[in-house]
């Protein structure tokens, strides 16, 4: 400070002017740096994705036929397609989704209205934060052992129970969080109009959050189709025609995951099918679920 | 020709004093030794006023004075948030309703509250009327057709909303939402209405309607309102009830009020020194 107040002012200007062309230079350096960076990052991810997808869209497309649809699995050789693995995601997935979304929305309910700052509401959410980044392998595990073991076989219940518990923290989530973006205000003038607690959660707020509500249990239902490690142990598969839930049950991942480890290529060619049809429906979901969402602002 | 002009002066004399009733009226709503807390933290001290009969009641002063929280009294708004309790009593009809053993839904039903902020409730515009009729009433289809129509002609949105009803509230204007608030609230005939700010969010010309529709509405109504806009409470107001750190300074007909305030503190706030 002083020895810059010593010199002439006329200098010390000149040495200003140098030192900013030098720190513009830099800044400009680290602004290029950090932008190449972002883009060569960003590039390298779009690769993989659009690899995944080409590859998928190449080997599934050229696999795809009318009979995927129509015909069962039937043994190497005998133009098989995948009717009952389709038919059984199908089945667990709602039945699934059917169970998890009820449980889940009344426990993000309490977590929002009854339990806000409560240390049991908080003991409730980080439990279910946990049951959200949970393995999933674990959720059939632990369902091997409290259905599969003590009813004595694979079937499709225990398939849809393992999903309905990697549904629930999803929609509790959601559902808390759509809720408490609700107003204060819209709550308040519900109850001072006279009415009691209940009628504002379920008359009102649920109806205000109902769309976010929706995609939360769409992207729930994403997830759940996708999902092979939790079926692995409960519902086992099914290479026959089979819609009955309490034998086992065949499904979309789990005749992927066998069919593409098989030496056949028929049956390579409709793993691929399968997970062309797995990927475009969690796809549609997807786009549903935000276009929900974006008409609800 | 002279004669007619002065039955006219006094017609009109008779109007102005009909519009702004300084006449004592019996007290709908009594507040007696009230103090209010959140948490530890003392925000009423000691009010003693009332409300009386089909007057408008208006309440000012600065930020954080308490108006607000008294409102929040009046109807238990405050019961919904532990950690906030009253203390003293608030009579209506000789019956205190700050007594537990009250039923807080039908007092609510009683006495009717308008928000800052319009709040529609996200479904259709009959609906949200039919919404607060159903908690507590229940009517044939006809008599429900037939009090949406009068509630929302007395908050004067008839006109606007009546081939819309089945479309949904949320499409309406701020100043038609908030006319809407007060329809719901009327819908269901409550006895008092209190309006918390209930201008603060609009524009100048849907400011003019509620203020007339407060004129109109206190024929039936006793009303009680929250402004921080002094010409508001001077406009709609039979009397003011001035609020400093949690205390009522001052209660007196409005227009003594903003002529011959007898306390310094309400001197100053209304001539704008502080606020």
């Amino acid at each position: 400070m002083s020895a810059a107040m010593q010199t002439s002012p006329m200098a010390s200007t000149r040495v200003d002017s140098r030192a900013k062309a030098a720190l513009g230079r830099r800044r400009r350096r680290v602004d290029t740096a950090v932008r190449v960076a972002c883009f060569v990052a960003t590039a390298i991810g779009l690769l993989f994705l659009v690899s995944i997808l080409g590859t998928l869209l190449w080997n599934g497309a050229s696999a795809f036929s009318l009979h995927v649809f129509t015909d069962v699995t039937r043994p190497p050789g005998s133009n098989g397609g995948l009717l009952n693995p389709i038919i059984g995601s199908l089945i667990q997935t709602f039945i699934g989704t059917a169970i998890g979304t009820p449980i889940g929305l009344l426990v993000g309910t309490y977590l929002a209205e009854y339990a806000k700052n409560t240390p049991l509401g908080n003991a409730v959410r980080f439990v279910s934060d946990i049951l959200l980044s949970a393995p999933s392998i674990l959720i059939g595990l632990f369902v091997y052992q409290v259905l599969v073991v003590p009813f004595g076989g694979f079937s499709g219940w225990a398939g849809s129970v393992a999903l309905a518990i990697i549904v629930i923290p999803i929609v509790v989530r959601t559902t808390e969080d759509m809720l408490r973006l609700l107003p204060d205000t819209l709550r308040e003038a519900v109850i001072g109009l006279g009415a009691p607690k209940w009628k504002m959660i379920t008359l009102v707020c649920w109806r205000a959050a109902a769309s976010g509500i929706m995609t939360g249990v769409l992207l729930a239902i994403a997830r759940v189709a996708g999902e092979t490690a939790p079926l692995l142990f409960t519902s086992l598969g099914n290479l026959n025609w089979s819609v009955n839930l309490s034998a086992p049950m065949a499904s979309l991942p789990l005749t992927i995951y066998a069919y593409a480890g098989s030496p056949y290529q028929d049956w390579i060619a409709l793993a691929w099918a399968g997970a062309l049809i797995i990927t475009l429906g969690v796809l549609g979901l997807n786009i549903f679920a935000r276009s929900l969402l974006r008409r609800r602002k | 020709m002279a004669s007619a002009t002065t039955r006219i002066d006094t017609a009109a004399a008779a109007a102005a004093q009909a519009h702004r009733s300084t006449a004592p009226a019996e007290a709908r709503l009594e507040v007696r030794n009230l103090d209010f807390y959140y948490g530890a933290n003392k925000a009423l001290k000691n009010i003693n006023f009332s409300l009386p009969s089909r007057r408008v009641t208006g309440m000012i002063g600065p930020s954080g004075c308490g108006k607000s929280t008294l409102l929040r009294v009046l109807n238990r708004m405050y019961s919904l948030y532990p950690g906030q309790r009253a203390t003293g009593e608030v009579l209506m009809d000789g019956q205190n309703i700050l007594d537990d053993s009250i039923d807080i839904n039908a007092l609510r039903s009683r006495i009717g509250m308008v928000f800052q902020k319009p709040t529609p409730f996200p479904m259709t515009i009959y609906e949200n009327i039919a919404f607060g009729i159903r908690l507590h009433e229940k009517l044939s289809k006809t008599e429900m057709d037939e009090r949406v129509e009068w509630a929302l002609t007395r908050a004067a949105l008839w006109g606007e909303a009546k081939d819309r009803l089945n479309t949904s509230a949320m499409g309406l204007s701020g100043g038609q939402q908030q006319r809407l608030c007060i329809a719901r609230t009327i819908a269901v005939r409550p006895e008092v209405i209190l309006l918390d700010e209930p201008t603060s969010a609009l524009d100048p010309i849907s400011t003019l309607r509620i203020e007339e529709l407060i004129d109109e509405l206190k024929r039936d109504f006793t009303i009680a309102i929250v402004t921080h806009n002094m010409q508001q409470a001077a406009r709609c107001a039979d009397q003011v009830a001035f609020f400093y750190l949690g205390e009522l300074v001052e209660i007196a007909p409005a227009e003594d009020m903003f002529t011959a305030p007898k306390q310094p503190r309400t001197q100053d706030y209304i001539t704008g020194r502080f606020g």
